[in-house]
């Protein structure tokens, strides 16, 4: 598989570390509720297809990054670093 | 030795100036270069080459290439015996040396044999049925009988001698195999100006070209290929890798690639792999791999002397070898008839041919008329007679009635299945294509990947060379090349491949499937009336395509059975999925160099080479190797040198090399907030010049990890994490920062390698520093108290940093020092300490000093501890957020009969605790019911005099001076210990201030 | 039919004709009084174990693909009982003992075949933390054994002890773990599922789960509405799809866990081996093949294949434990899709849904607990309550704390 890091290119998922669900983990509770920290910290869609995942290019540039890639092919479908798409989240909410 | 008697006397891509001489069941005989150990054998007369895996039946040459599923052979001796080597594919060389396989005592009477008289009641999944009474016969009589019985080949049973490597490759367009299509394609796109890698498993460019001959563009195919391969080997942007097979599809155009280096060679020349390992990345890629011709079904069609028709004819052709006198040539499409002149032109003699289609073309019967041969269209092949060789056959014309013709060959072709296997690689499931009479590349293909030639149903020379050309140009094309247009190719019209699957008609003996693995047509009838219909439950319940060759010449046949057997199409079945790799790869070409003490990378601290010279004795520490105890004479194991090491240190002076500590830089005017937000207690209000002990949870409440962090500025830390933890904790920063905080102000970086760092500790500490610390620098108790940390000079103006930070308990320093200084601060730090006896220790050593102090290390920030339970729960601040707060509330955080960190101490000092035990009450049995934890670390105090331990116990903080018992089952030891303060020595800290 | 030597005699001189369908194929009834989606090796277990130890005979497994499609056709064959946590051992120490009884429970020979496990450690750290696992065992009254290097050796004198770069400093063995058959579990189970008149619905895919006022009423199906009071889920490595059909959403990421054998070869190991300094498990299959594995790749997948990376991690830690794999093969490889969880430990047990059963999150440790897991799943539908075995694998115990973190890696499925 291979990962369009944008500061890197194109790499191979060998250099990356993935840590999983972009959208649950990079909403972080605002209010320090048990049930909003429940739902952050063990829930996961886990969605066939779309998904919004962040990898961290360990052995790059050290971004982390949110790709979107289709878990039933594999296919990445775009790539954006963490601190965008949280500023977008920041400026959602 | 022999003078190969079957060798034809002139043609054949072999060189008969370079003879090779070679053993076969230390016998020996003499082949050509340009031979495969399969042709040499047949050239030699040699025709029995295996035994099958079930029955132990003999077995000849079915095919020459890949797809062989009869003649494996082991390959070399003593450590660099190959098992299962396909005698197909193997390059004759000089002193090659090869022996048949899964036979006892000898390839010709093989005791085993003896199945086949048993084989009514081994059909397929027999021992699912069987086997089972009584119950404890299988482990004892049974397993071990089927095991030794089973397998093929034996491993070498030693370590592989040679060297493998691994490389990786980028172009845009890989051409998967050097037949007509591949070459044609390669031809056309490099012309264009892509760069290429063209890989082919042979090592002979040509593919099939070198069997059936023919003319292309006025040229003899051979000298075509020649032509071809020259022009593209003198194109600087085109790679061809001849002995190199693409045995599998990933993401992201990624394609996996064997590049057999030497094993064409007797012995691997010093400095290269045997083997090499490509990972290619191709924008495009497209795939000619060709097809695959089918068996035909008949009773004992397994005989040695029957083989695939394609194959005879790359033997008399490529190899100019004569695998037969007297043949039959049974066929059910025209690509069959192609060997009449092939054995006519070698003198072979035809017996007889016989078309399983009524309907055949007339210039191929008057062909086959000029032959001499009986013909029988419409009719099949009953059954094949013999022993060890085919010696006649059973043929029924179209009327029914039977003809035996006495033959030592059988040539058969049952039609061509396009060699489709990397393309469903990633799913795609191949579709049958009926008028083909074969499965056919299906729908979302890899991405990039395009199939061109046999491989894609063109079977004819002429449609598949366009083909080739064709798929040349839109592969350069969508690179960005403009491709000239496809020019037209002249070539004769040859005959189409498609064959129709003939089903056996009578059950006159068993009829092979799947050669290899004994899966007979009555095995796979058996599973679809079992209720194993669907393709994987009968492939996995008749083992159809699952032996070595997985079914490449097996898999189309049993699928056409069981569509039959379930009174359904094949294109209502369907197949089961091809998965990588396309053939077998070697373990040591995957591992590379990765393997002994280059299996992972070695970390050494800047002081390795000092501690090498103090005859330090070394221990694994992660990638690190980190110093375990420096031993001197007369000290007989590690606690000796542990308990003068320690007093060592305690009452004077010890050094330590800590460089191994996550160092991360951080700087910012949020840089404070972000601690407060990461560490359970505060930072933001640690004054400059001061260093603080943090703790660090995960959101789930639990702990993480812990250091040091010291402000060495306004906006700037300098954290420091467990030597384990280092990439983790960097990682879970940047995380923080980037997709959590991004508007926070800072910056940071991993500096752990920057820094060579030294431990100094022990009362006389601060008089070795002194002597190295330039005089600017006040390190007084008074300037420089407990938990001070500052950027200083040593030694005359080098840059260090120096914390007063202590792990021993002991007054006790951290000096850092730019890692390229680390060995020369080591040595002048010796030099300096060398009037208080200063005395390096290692981990045992330290470990030693950190359990006297009750510190906690990875044993018990495991993962599973929280602050609370390791005496650290006031550290978590209530007037802050921060990560793992809010989880850490959970009831079963807060449990009181969580296990809470504790000391041990045997009431008998003499006994000796280890880490490991389970925690029971005094006088209750060891069993679940009682477990109330374990002994986390476990160590000689050097200062007690005695063995003591840290544990989590149940409670343990309440438990205080109660006698339990730690108990270790596994090695039979129990001993009585004391609940006690974890910190032992000095609890109240007054050496720190020293 | 029953299988025994009289039948295989019987029909070896007879053609095989008598041999009968080892599972009927039947058409879906309107209501069952349980349903079982998946039809894998827990799924077909649970049925199992449904219909013999509670009696429940009106029951359907439902199974998208052919049985045994999914995990238990795609593993490493391990079957053990080591663990470490309280939670843990009991259970997986209940599978073994179900495992040793197998054959002769069902009437059919999965193999299993008890050869050992052997579980290598290359420093002191890791030596303690067998010992403590060890222990752990030896409190259950599971029989482990502490082995030192020569030990070790003594086993399996063909491992790197001169020249590795994390040397073998000892084992932990259970001898009484072993392999066993994969497929075949699921075939047997069918079998015996089937004789005892549950009906197996193969090629029926599950495409929603209807509720009705807190209450399970029934699947839709891609043959039709199959009401039913009582639905378990057992479906891993679809469970939050198939959960998600019921509103439901679940602790778990689904990993792809890639598997790999051989070509086949005279017996050359008689044990399971767990390298302790990479990620990397063998043992050799009665036919010969080496059969090993290693990490997940550690993205969330449904596609049942992995990347390259991770294959050749499998293969270098191969070669650092035993340099004489050099020159063996890789036949195939295969990916199953995992259900990893939170904590690394399942979940079998309740839901918010009256009705409806969760049994998922095996993350790669679901085919040793085949037997077991059945067992209490049945338990679990038959009775609305979780047996004393599966109390721990509750699903609110990651809102309680009460965790079973065998690795101590924390809410991180790829980690555990």
């Amino acid at each position: 598989m291979r990962i369009g890091c944008p500061y890197c290119g194109e790499r191979w998922n060998d250099e990356f570390v993935v840590l999983g669900d972009a959208d649950a983990m990079m909403k972080h509770p605002a209010e320090a509720t048990f049930a909003l920290f429940y739902d952050y910290v063990y829930l996961r869609d886990n969605p066939a297809g779309r998904h919004r995942e962040l990898w961290y290019h360990q052995g790059g540039c050290r971004q982390w990054l949110v790709v979107t890639r289709d878990t039933l092919t594999h296919a990445v479908h775009g790539v954006e670093t963490a601190r965008c798409a949280a500023q977008d989240i920041e400026a959602a909410s | 030795m022999s003078a190969q008697p079957y060798r034809l006397a002139t043609g054949g891509l072999i060189d008969r100036k370079r003879p090779c001489h070679f053993r076969f069941d230390g016998r020996e005989y003499t082949g050509f270069a340009g031979d495969t150990l399969a042709s040499a054998l047949l050239a030699n007369g040699v025709s029995l080459v295996g035994r099958s895996f079930k029955y132990h039946r003999p077995r000849g040459l079915l095919s020459s290439g890949a797809e062989e599923p009869n003649a494996l052979i082991e390959l070399r001796r003593g450590a660099a015996r190959e098992p299962n080597t396909r005698a197909t594919t193997i390059e004759l060389f000089d002193g090659l040396e090869a022996q048949s396989q899964n036979r006892w005592p000898s390839l010709g009477f093989d005791l085993l044999s003896l199945n086949r008289w048993a084989a009514p009641f081994l059909g397929a999944g027999f021992y699912y049925k069987t086997f089972m009474w009584p119950a404890s016969f299988w482990e004892k009589v049974y397993e071990p009988l089927i095991r030794r019985a089973a397998g093929l080949g034996r491993a070498a049973g030693a370590d592989d001698p040679d060297h493998y490597e691994k490389s990786f490759a980028h172009c845009d367009i890989l051409v998967i195999g050097a037949g007509p299509a591949g070459l044609m394609a390669a031809l056309t796109a490099g012309r264009a100006g892509a760069r290429i890698i063209l890989a082919n498993e042979d090592f002979a460019a040509g593919g099939q070209l070198h069997g059936d001959g023919g003319n292309i563009n006025g040229t003899a195919a051979a000298a075509w290929v020649n032509g071809v391969i020259a022009e593209l080997a003198a194109m600087p942007h085109v790679q061809i890798m001849p002995r190199t097979t693409i045995y599998g599809v990933y993401d992201g155009a990624t394609y996996g690639a064997v590049e057999r280096v030497n094993d064409h060679l007797l012995s691997v020349p010093a400095f290269e792999p045997r083997q090499r390992h490509w990972r290619i990345h191709a924008r495009r890629a497209v795939l000619a791999s060709g097809a695959g011709e089918r068996p035909l079904m008949f009773a004992n069609n397994d005989l040695p002397g029957i083989m695939l028709a394609s194959a005879a004819r790359t033997y008399l052709q490529r190899f100019a070898v004569k695998p037969a006198g007297r043949v039959v040539i049974a066929t059910s499409c025209d690509d069959g008839w192609a060997s009449v002149d092939a054995a006519l032109a070698a003198g072979v003699a035809i017996a007889a041919i016989v078309d399983t289609r009524s309907e055949v073309d007339e210039a191929l019967l008057s062909l086959g008329r000029r032959s001499g041969a009986a013909i029988y269209c419409g009719g099949d092949v009953v059954k094949a007679h013999g022993g060890h060789r085919v010696g006649a056959i059973t043929i029924r014309n179209a009327t029914g009635s039977n003809t035996r013709h006495a033959c030592d060959g059988v040539w058969m072709s049952g039609g061509f299945s396009p060699l489709i296997h990397l393309t469903s690689h990633l799913g795609a499931r191949p579709q049958w294509d009926e008028q083909l009479q074969a499965f056919v590349p299906g729908q979302n293909l890899p991405a990039g990947l395009a199939v061109a030639g046999a491989a894609c149903g063109d079977f004819a020379l002429g449609a598949c060379i366009a083909a080739g050309q064709r798929a040349g140009i839109e592969a350069a094309q969508a690179c960005g090349f403009s491709a000239p247009a496809a020019e037209p190719i002249l070539c004769p019209e040859t005959s189409a491949a498609v064959g129709v699957i003939t089903l056996p008609r009578t059950a006159a003996g068993p009829v092979f499937v799947d050669f290899q693995n004994d899966v007979t047509a009555k095995d796979i009838a058996l599973a679809a009336r079992e209720g194993y219909s669907s393709p994987e439950l009968a492939k996995r319940y008749t083992t159809l395509g699952m032996a070595t060759d997985q079914g490449k010449t097996a898999n189309i046949n049993g699928m056409a059975l069981l569509a039959a057997a379930r009174g359904k199409s094949i294109a209502q079945t369907g197949t089961t999925v091809y998965r990588p790799p396309y053939t077998p790869v070697s373990f040591g070409a995957l591992a590379g160099h990765h393997r002994s003490k280059d299996f992972r990378a070695t970390r050494l601290t800047p002081a390795h080479h000092w501690a090498q010279e103090q005859g330090a004795v070394f221990m694994e520490a992660g990638a690190w190797m980190r110093a375990a105890w420096f031993p001197k004479a007369g000290e007989s194991d590690w606690v000796e040198s542990v308990i003068r090491e320690t007093k060592a240190t305690r009452s004077s002076v010890g050094l330590c090399d800590v460089s191994t500590l996550g160092k991360i830089d951080i700087q910012g005017a949020d840089a404070g907030v972000f601690l407060d937000r990461v560490y359970c207690n505060t930072f933001s209000t640690l004054a400059v010049g001061r260093a603080r002990y943090g703790l660090m949870l995960r959101e789930d409440g639990f702990v993480m990890d812990d250091g040091t962090t010291s402000r060495l500025a306004p906006a700037h830390f300098l954290m420091t994490t467990t030597t384990s933890n280092a990439s983790k904790v960097m990682q879970h920063l940047e995380f923080c920062h980037q997709a959590l905080w991004p508007d926070l102000d800072l910056h940071m970086v991993s500096v752990s390698e920057h820094w060579a760092q030294y431990s100094l500790a022990g009362p006389r500490s601060r008089d070795v520093l002194q002597r190295l610390v330039d005089r600017q620098h006040d390190i007084s108790n008074e300037a420089f108290p407990y938990m001070g940390a500052r950027e200083i000079t040593i030694s005359g103006g080098l840059p260090a940093r120096l914390y007063r930070i202590s792990f021993s308990g002991e007054l006790a320093y951290e000096l850092a020092v730019p890692a390229r200084y680390g060995d020369a601060t080591v040595r002048a730090l010796m030099a300096a300490g060398g009037e208080f006896g200063i005395t390096p220790y290692g981990l045992e050593t330290l470990n030693a000093m950190r359990i006297e102090k009750g510190h906690v290390t990875g044993s018990e920030l495991n993962g599973t501890t929280t602050a609370r339970d390791l005496g650290l729960g006031r550290m978590m601040s209530t007037k802050k957020h921060y990560i793992g707060r809010v989880m850490e509330e959970r009831p079963a955080l807060r449990d009181e009969r969580r296990w809470q960190l504790v000391g041990l101490k045997p009431v008998d000092r003499s006994h000796r605790l280890k880490a490991g035990g389970h925690l029971v009450g005094r006088h209750e049995p060891a069993v679940t019911a009682n477990d109330q934890g374990y002994v986390t670390s476990a160590s000689y105090s050097p200062m007690l005099e005695q063995w003591i331990g840290l544990g989590l116990l149940s409670a343990g903080d309440k438990r205080h001076g109660e006698i339990i018992r730690a108990c270790d089952l596994l090695r039979q030891s129990e001993v009585e210990v004391e609940v006690c303060n974890p910190v032992f020595f000095d609890p109240k800290g007054e050496r720190l201030h020293g | 039919m029953h299988y025994s030597l009289w039948s295989v005699l019987r029909e070896g001189l007879s053609g095989g004709k008598g041999w009968t369908p080892a599972w009927r194929d039947p058409e879906p009834k309107a209501e069952y009084d349980a349903i079982i989606v998946g039809g894998g090796g827990h799924g077909l277990a649970s049925a199992y174990y449904l219909a013999k130890e509670h009696g429940l005979t009106n029951i359907a497994v439902i199974e998208k693909g052919y049985i045994g499609s999914g995990n238990v056709g795609r593993n490493t064959t391990i079957i053990r009982s080591n663990y470490l946590l309280p939670g843990n051992i009991p259970f997986y120490e209940h599978s073994l003992k179900l495992w040793e009884g197998l054959e002769q429970d069902f009437n059919y020979n999965a193999m299993v075949s008890q050869r050992g496990v052997i579980n290598l450690f290359h420093s002191d750290s890791d030596r303690d933390r067998y010992v403590r696992r060890g222990n752990a065992m030896m409190f259950e009254g599971v029989k482990a054994e502490y082995l030192d290097r020569e030990g070790v050796r003594s086993f399996a004198p063909f491992l790197d002890f001169d020249n590795a770069r994390f040397p073998i400093h000892g084992g932990l063995l259970q001898r009484r773990g072993g392999t066993v058959r994969h497929d075949a579990v699921a075939w047997g189970y069918a079998r015996g599922a089937d004789q005892r008149g549950v009906d197996i619905l193969q090629n029926t895919e599950v495409t929603g789960i209807k509720v009705e006022h807190g209450k399970a009423v029934g699947v839709e199906t891609s043959r039709g509405f199959i009401r039913s009071r009582k639905i378990g889920l057992a479906c891993a490595g679809n469970s939050s799809r198939v959960a998600a059909m019921a509103g439901l959403r679940l602790p778990i990421e689904s990993h792809v866990l890639q598997a790999f054998v051989s070509e086949g070869v005279k017996p050359l190991i008689n044990q399971v081996i767990l390298y302790g300094a990479g990620h990397f498990y063998i043992s050799q299959s009665d036919k010969g093949g080496l059969v090993f594995g290693g990490d997940i790749d550690g993205y969330n997948t449904y596609a049942q294949r992995g990347n390259l990376y991770t294959i050749e991690d499998v293969f270098e830690a191969g070669m650092a434990m035993w340099p004489g794999l050099g020159r063996l093969r890789m036949l195939r490889q295969w990916g199953g899709i995992m259900d990893m969880s939170m904590d690394g430990s399942p979940i079998i047990g309740l839901t918010p849904i009256d009705g409806l059963y969760v049994n998922c999150g095996w993350c790669y440790g679901g085919f040793k607990a085949t037997p077991a897991s059945g067992w209490c799943f049945a338990h679990t539908i038959a009775r609305n309550e979780p047996h004393q075995l599966n109390a721990a694998y509750r699903l609110d115990r990651f809102a309680t704390g009460h965790l079973i973190d065998e690795r101590g890696t924390g809410a991180q499925p790829n980690q555990h």
